[in-house]
């Protein structure tokens, strides 16, 4: 374990209570010793963890903890931004993300991302759906097709808009709009789904129905999720993981972090005491 | 009055200042807007009123003076003055002093004078004569009187009295001089026209031939090194005789059309008696202003706006038509947004996309910004210097040696305009794409990178057709900025007469290097270089009118597309 920085306010928190439950899975995404600077403004204090294959993983921290940076490190967004800088590195099924022979477009292409707010392209519904395939230069109409309306039935939108595939993707609404990203993000088969708080700007009727969307994705993608929502941490992931102050604090199953937490901070946060 | 409440005692309200409450903001700001508005409207409307009118045919007058001398003609203004003395005895002479002053008295000590348009300057010498109302004697409108609008020497006003035909009189009296005219102009038109494409159409194309064949054999001379080989004069010898044999006898067909159009002549009686024969083949337009009811006058005007919409200028550019001005203008234009609109929009996107954020970026924004402020004359000197002397000039050396010394693209033309134009509009596209640019939502973006995409991939297929409305709004500007400039363009390009479009027939049918005319010099000219600028003033309406009606029907143009791609990626169907 590294040392940490004396700039915090706060003690430094000892090693991330990380539970046995965890070990046992297999991983799809290694993070191993991940730092992050933002300018001189540490944002990530060397984590470590492995996100196991085919569960959800839900992070859940107050703000500005390190969760969001930390799922835009996976799929290396961070990377866009002027002077970030990072330590560490993390592995995608065995494979190095940081590694400066990585082809940094080749890799997004094996991730899908939904992020906090809808973000739908400004062209129709089908091309928004077949955007990855387009990129990637496949112009055969047959299956184009199929990966759009696997795509849609998989983001539990395809019975709304088959109707209107070619009519503009803003022309949805909002809870219509995050499943379309949602459809975008798995159409070419990602090895992660990272989704960044993607019911935030949602109505509770929306949520709901993107919970259950998550829940159905659950065994067929693996899942990486930001969220606030206590609630939703509890009932649409299998582990959660505590952060704090750019920290991992306690990593484990969800029921365990949410009934019978080891440490003080992740009761305090998951109890509603802070946060 | 109820008596007070002792519980709730009335409040004592503040006086909010006005200030305060924005009253006067208010004011101050729609003030503002009205003086906007009102100077636009003043200036359109001023525009639209003196343009429109110009064409209506108005009523002939016929003006006995005092002294008993006859004026016939138009009015076409009327003002107030105050006499004097000497100016009463100039006009009506000693003997007449005495009747002018009681008329002035009667009137209120004001009189009106009319500016007449007696045109006929072939007999009179000028083309307009103020009189005032108490030089007239008598005021008349008479049936008889004939309006001729004529290819040469402006307007002619009188009365027919005979017609001839070959010399021999074939038709006598008012009545019966204007119906033979009136047979006979359509058939002599005809032939007239007949004869100008001759003399455009044919005998152009055979000069063209003759100047390819001569610059064949200086090709030859300047690949021989000197004198050309014997062949080859021997060809060019034959080819110019060929040509020279054509052109003779298309010159032949010309003499034949105007002796046969001499032969076609109507006797007018003007003011002072005296009768004047009138070619037929040279009157454009007759009428008899005051037989004529409205549907005749509508007929005069649509006829004439026919004329001036799709003619060529005549008179120096005071009369006729300014199509070549219309066309030159719209090619123009559209040159000029095919050049600036790409090369501004990549500029935008590197200076937005690609280039770190820095003191050289910021440095290279400031210029581009500071480049709007120049003034146009100065990008008309640098094109001149640039384009037409150094580009152009080598073009010349390169492609054209064998025209030397006469220039091809060493001189002002229609694409060195289009450039200097668009140099000068390059800002506009630059701050207005670059603004659209930084109004595509970084979520956008970063959704594109998270789907893999590359930097390109995502400026191509999501940045730039987001950004497409805020562009054609920039190009929609420079569109507006560079069709209404005149400045630079009269040193490259712009001229007062070029007979020859930018576009023909003759290979290789676009002429990027030809002078071309422009509305907006042209307004210039009518209203300043015009010799007869009386005559010329209501035309620098109508052109202006038209100047503003191509600028808006460009712009309109580009707002449907604009407003099309808008609906395309906010809703709608694809």
């Amino acid at each position: 374990m590294a040392a940490f920085g004396p700039s915090t306010a706060q003690p430094a928190p000892g090693a991330p209570e990380i539970h046995a439950a965890v070990a046992n899975e297999e991983a799809v995404l290694d993070i191993d010793g991940f730092s992050l600077w933002y300018g001189a403004a540490r944002a990530l204090w060397d984590i470590s963890m492995r996100i196991p294959r085919g569960k959800v993983t839900a992070l859940i921290g107050p703000s500005g903890c390190g969760k969001s940076t930390l799922l835009r490190s996976v799929n290396r967004l961070n990377d866009l931004i002027d002077g970030v800088r990072i330590e560490g590195d993390m592995r995608l099924n065995g494979d190095s993300i940081y590694d400066r022979a990585v082809d940094v477009i080749e890799l997004r292409k094996r991730m899908g991302m939904v992020f906090q707010k809808s973000n739908p392209f400004p062209m129709s519904i089908y091309e928004n759906v077949v955007y990855p395939l387009r990129i990637d230069g496949v112009t055969d109409k047959r299956v184009l097709d199929e990966v759009c309306e696997r795509s849609l039935r998989g983001a539990a939108i395809w019975d709304e808009v088959k109707d209107r595939l070619q009519t503009s993707g803003l022309s949805l609404s909002g809870g219509q709009q995050q499943r379309l990203c949602i459809a975008r993000a798995i159409a070419a088969e990602p090895e992660v789904l990272l989704m960044d708080e993607p019911c935030s700007a949602l109505d509770p009727i929306a949520t709901g129905r993107v919970e259950d969307l998550i829940a159905d994705l659950k065994g067929s993608y693996t899942v990486l999720i930001v969220t606030h929502n206590m609630q939703q941490a509890s009932r649409s992931s299998d582990y959660t993981a505590f952060m704090y102050l750019g920290r991992l604090v306690e990593y484990g199953p969800t029921d365990d972090i949410f009934m019978r937490p080891h440490r003080k901070e992740t009761e305090d946060y998951v109890s509603g005491r802070f946060g | 009055m109820s008596a007070p409440d002792p519980k709730h005692p009335a409040r004592r309200v503040r006086a909010l200042s006005l200030f305060a409450v924005g009253e006067p903001w208010i004011w101050l700001t729609n003030a503002a807007l009205v003086l906007c508005v009102s100077m636009i409207v003043g200036l359109v409307g001023l525009v639209l009123v003196e343009g429109a009118s110009t064409f209506w045919p108005t009523d002939g007058v016929r003006l006995r003076l005092l002294d008993g001398s006859v004026v016939i003609g138009e009015v076409t203004r009327s003002e107030l003055h105050a006499p004097t003395d000497v100016a009463i005895r100039e006009q009506v002479g000693e003997a007449h002093v005495a009747q002018a002053r009681e008329k002035i008295a009667a009137a209120g000590g004001e009189a009106r004078r009319d500016l007449v348009r007696i045109g006929n300057y072939e007999v009179t010498g000028e083309h307009f004569r103020w009189v005032s109302d108490f030089n007239v004697a008598e005021r008349g409108a008479p049936k008889d009187l004939v309006v001729f609008e004529r290819v040469t020497w402006g307007r002619f006003y009188g009365t027919p009295v005979r017609f001839e035909r070959a010399g021999v009189k074939t038709a006598d009296g008012t009545e019966d001089a204007w119906r033979a005219f009136e047979e006979a102009h359509p058939g002599c038109r005809e032939r007239l026209e007949t004869r100008r494409r001759l003399e455009r159409v044919d005998l152009g194309r055979v000069n063209h031939a003759l100047s390819e064949a001569r610059l064949t054999l200086r090709r030859a001379e300047i690949r021989a090194g000197g004198v050309a080989s014997e062949a080859d004069q021997a060809a060019w010898r034959t080819r110019t005789a060929e040509l020279e044999a054509e052109a003779t006898r298309i010159r032949d067909r010309i003499v034949a059309i105007d002796k046969e159009n001499d032969g076609w002549v109507v006797i007018m009686r003007i003011a002072d008696g005296k009768e004047v024969p009138i070619r037929v083949a040279d009157v454009v337009r007759a009428y008899r202003p005051n037989t004529l009811d409205t549907a005749g006058r509508l007929g005069v005007l649509v006829s004439r706006w026919r004329e001036f919409l799709l003619d060529e200028p005549r008179e120096a550019n005071s009369e006729g038509g300014v199509w070549p001005a219309i066309f030159g203008t719209v090619v123009m234009t559209l040159l000029m947004s095919i050049v600036v609109v790409p090369i501004g929009v990549l500029a935008a996107l590197y200076l937005r996309e690609y280039a770190k954020a820095g003191v050289v970026t910021s440095s290279v924004r400031i210029a581009v910004n500071n480049l709007a402020g120049v003034p146009s004359i100065v990008f008309g000197v640098f094109g001149l210097g640039f384009f037409c002397y150094t580009v152009g000039a080598s073009i010349d050396q390169l492609l054209f040696a064998e025209k030397l010394p006469n220039p091809t693209f060493g001189t002002g033309g229609i694409l060195w305009s289009a450039l200097t134009l668009a140099l000068m509009t390059l800002p506009v596209v630059i701050v207005a794409t670059e603004e659209a640019l930084a109004a595509v939502p970084s979520s956008m973006r970063e959704g594109s990178y998270a789907c893999g995409a590359s930097k390109w991939q995502t400026i191509r297929r999501i940045v730039l057709p987001k950004a497409l409305p805020g562009i054609m709004t920039g190009a929609i500007l420079a569109m507006a900025r560079g069709a209404g400039e005149v400045a630079p363009l009269m040193l490259v390009g712009a001229v007062k007469l070029a007979p020859e479009l930018p576009v023909d027939g003759i290979f290789p049918y676009v002429h990027f290097e030809r002078s071309f005319m422009h509305l907006g010099f042209h307004v210039y000219d009518l209203g300043f270089q015009s010799p007869n600028s009386e005559a010329a003033k209501p035309m620098v309406y109508t052109t202006t009118l038209l100047l503003i009606l191509v600028i808006v029907t460009l712009n309109l143009a580009a707002i449907r597309i604009r407003t099309s791609l808008r609906r395309r990626y906010a809703g709608g169907q694809f």
